[in-house]
């Protein structure tokens, strides 16, 4: 099976030095990768690099077609694949100034040039969904950590990426919420969508991925089923 | 002994009482107002010259006083001599009975006729007011001329343009900004000799005298001077100064043996208005204020909107343009900044006069426009920094263009985080377009101003201006309170 994202010797400099050395994995489609380690590892910075937010950056990231970046001090933005990725930061990073249900559509009507019925019908099922049908008028200082995370995987979701990035995503979450993140991931991937989550917590790992990258110093050190590494 | 040191005691009381006022003569004058009246000595600028430097020398000699000159703004001499900032003003100051209500007003020292000014070309078809229906006829405010431009726009319908200084209705009539100036013989003969194409008509419009003014309770000063004048004009020194400055005519003889023949004052031919009580006044004043409120209502407007459309794009600019785009950008808001909207409205509209005649609102316009534009660049540029960086690679990642995030997301959130101090600038520009009048537009405080000149009292007209400018800012401010506190949800 053709492989939804290929990473191969991916490098990332931060003034000059590696802060990612030479990672190479890969991410077949439905399924569910942690990329786990200490603070400072690199778990995130490979995350934003796949999601074209690092400057500098050096090797192959193809996401089902190749996408290519090449030396290691240019400025990437301008080969940032445009679609098939989406991503769903530590902080939320929600937009203040809209409700929650706008902050899902403002993508599918001004990127995808959907109409806005069908993206806010389309919105309020993602929504509904994860469980924040409710909320769907409340703006973001309204909503509490858990309701602005669900409001941030829609708003990523609602633009169909065959591929979701997943920054520290139970940081804000308590168990029992973390347990339904656990099966709402667990769904996506039924529904074909890649996963791809950087996360310190163990017990999400243990409950939704099919597989760790153990992280240390930019590179990856293990690899393998969660009960064979978290154990 | 005992006599020295009365004699001491004597000394220090009569130097305690006042050296100043026994010592010196303190006259006040606008130097602004130049030759032949009062101006800088140009090879000794600390010096002032003039025929009013020599008569005020007159009164001071007269008086066993060494005379001392005191600057004071032309419109607002009546005021500081009213105050007492100095003994007398002496500054080509014209007679007239609201002057005579409130001040002491010395005997006139010379009489002039109020001259209509044209362009050459112009000459035979305006030759009186009569003849400028419709046209600008410009003129110096708070003028025995303005109270003549007045009525005749009553009478047939010229428009009034005021000035605050006695240069520039010259170069305007010249450049064609108006089409006729009337003011007195004086000037009006220094404008035609600095503006070639100018011709004055022979007929007077009107007739006025020059006088010191001194405050009401200094009459007995003002009969002395009195004497002393008349002592000038028998004796032939008054002639002497007169001849020095080439204004000597047929005029000022008739006008001295008048005046030194008996003691009659000049008040039978002085034809301004009556000056009626305060509140007479305040409501005839009303409609005129309305108007001029209009105006800086109008003007504040449209200015602020230019302000915040030019603001916003330099604002983009300087964050998201090239380094030298950035470095231009920023050196222009800085030149603005750190110069005097005064010296930026006489740049657009004296300045530029050579190469584009604005007309004076537009000039007024462009002037508050870009000078409010660099403060509200600074407010944009601070606002869009302030939107978090984690929304802009949120936006990214969802894929939209620079241009998709600052339309959606940057500039949304920039414009409420700059909507307060946004809404400061507002009403201090509403005040800073006061200084539009020094390009002839009368908006609410040139029109006030007129309007206590002719009163002779700034509590009427000073309490409704600043009711009428509160009632533009404060809803103002309250309406920006209230869209604060919807987006701060």
């Amino acid at each position: 099976m053709m492989p939804v994202l290929e990473v191969s010797a991916l490098c990332v400099y931060r003034e000059g030095q590696p802060v990612v050395r030479d990672v190479a994995f890969s991410a077949a489609a439905g399924e569910r990768v942690a990329l786990m380690g200490p603070s400072g590892a690199g778990k995130t910075t490979v995350l934003r690099a796949i999601a074209g937010l690092e400057r500098h950056v050096g090797g192959v990231i193809s996401v089902s077609r190749p996408q290519t970046f090449v030396g290691n001090e240019t400025d990437a933005r301008a080969i940032v694949p445009k679609a098939g990725i989406g991503m769903v930061f530590q902080f939320h990073h929600l937009f203040d100034h809209l409700t929650a249900l706008e902050n899902v559509c403002l993508a599918p009507v001004n990127v995808s040039r959907m109409s806005r019925p069908e993206a806010e019908r389309e919105a309020v099922a993602l929504l509904e969904n994860l469980g924040v049908g409710h909320r769907m008028h409340a703006r973001p200082s309204e909503l509490s950590g858990g309701e602005a995370q669900r409001v941030a995987i829609a708003r990523a979701l609602a633009m169909k990426p065959l591929l979701l990035l997943m920054d520290e995503p139970t940081a804000s979450l308590d168990p029992a919420r973390r347990d339904e993140l656990a099966a709402t991931v667990r769904n996506l991937s039924a529904d074909g969508t890649t996963i791809l989550t950087a996360t310190h917590d163990a017990a999400f790992a243990s409950a939704c991925v099919d597989r760790v990258l153990l992280f240390k110093d930019g590179q990856i050190v293990r690899e393998g089923r969660p009960d064979e590494l978290l154990t | 002994m005992f006599r020295a040191f009365t004699a001491i005691a004597l000394l220090l009381a009569a130097t305690a009482a006042g050296a100043q006022q026994s010592v010196e003569l303190r006259w006040g004058g606008d130097a602004e107002g130049g030759a032949p009246f009062v101006e800088a000595d140009p090879r000794n600028p600390d010096r002032v010259v003039g025929f009013d430097v020599e008569i005020a020398a007159l009164l001071a000699e007269g008086l066993g006083r060494s005379p001392r000159f005191v600057q004071a703004g032309f419109t607002t001499l009546d005021a500081s001599a009213a105050r007492g900032d100095f003994d007398v003003a002496l500054s080509g100051i014209e007679d007239s009975p609201a002057r005579r209500s409130r001040l002491a007003i010395t005997i006139p020292y010379y009489e002039f006729k109020e001259i209509l000014t044209v362009r050459a070309a112009d000459g035979a078809r305006y030759r009186t007011l009569a003849d400028l229906r419709g046209r600008r006829v410009a003129t110096l405010g708070a003028t025995l001329a303005y109270d003549l431009l007045l009525a005749a726009q009553r009478d047939v319908g010229i428009v009034p343009v005021t000035y605050e200084d006695d240069v520039h209705p010259y170069s305007d009539l010249a450049i064609g900004r108006v089409d006729a100036v009337l003011l007195d013989y004086v000037l009006a003969e220094r404008g035609v000799r600095r503006n070639p194409g100018l011709m004055n008509q022979a007929a007077a419009v009107g007739v006025g005298y020059y006088v010191g003014i001194l405050a009401r309770e200094n009459s007995a000063l003002r009969d002395r001077m009195n004497d002393i004048l008349r002592q000038a004009m028998k004796d032939g020194r008054l002639e002497a100064i007169f001849r020095k400055w080439k204004m000597w005519n047929d005029d000022q003889p008739a006008l001295y043996a008048r005046l030194t023949g008996a003691d009659v004052g000049v008040s039978e031919t002085v034809s301004a208005p009556d000056v009626t009580s305060g509140w007479d006044a305040a409501m005839r004043y009303l409609p005129a204020l309305f108007r001029a409120a209009g105006i800086t209502v109008v003007l504040s407007t449209l200015s602020m909107a230019m302000a915040v459309l030019l603001g916003a794009a330099i604002a983009t600019g300087r964050v998201y343009g090239a380094r030298p785009v950035q470095i231009a950008l920023t050196s222009w808001v800085e030149l603005i900044r750190g110069t005097p909207l005064l010296l930026q409205l006489f740049v657009i509209y004296f300045g530029l006069a050579a190469v584009i005649q604005l007309p004076a609102f537009l000039a007024a316009l462009l002037g508050l426009g870009i000078n409010y534009a660099a403060y509200e660049s600074e407010i944009y540029r601070g606002a869009l920094q302030a939107v978090p960086g984690g929304q802009l690679e949120a936006a990214r990642t969802l894929g939209f263009t620079e241009m998709q995030t600052l339309r959606l997301v940057r500039g949304p959130q920039a414009f409420r985080f700059a909507l307060a101090p946004m809404t400061n600038d507002f009403v201090a520009l509403l005040k800073d377009s006061s200084l539009v009048s020094v390009i002839t537009v009368v908006e609410l405080t040139k029109q006030t101003s007129i309007f206590a000149a002719n009163i002779g009292s700034w509590v009427v007209p000073g309490a409704m201006c600043a009711a009428m400018y509160l009632a533009m800012s404060l809803p103002l401010a309250r309406y920006a309170r209230r869209l604060e506190s919807r987006w701060r949800r």
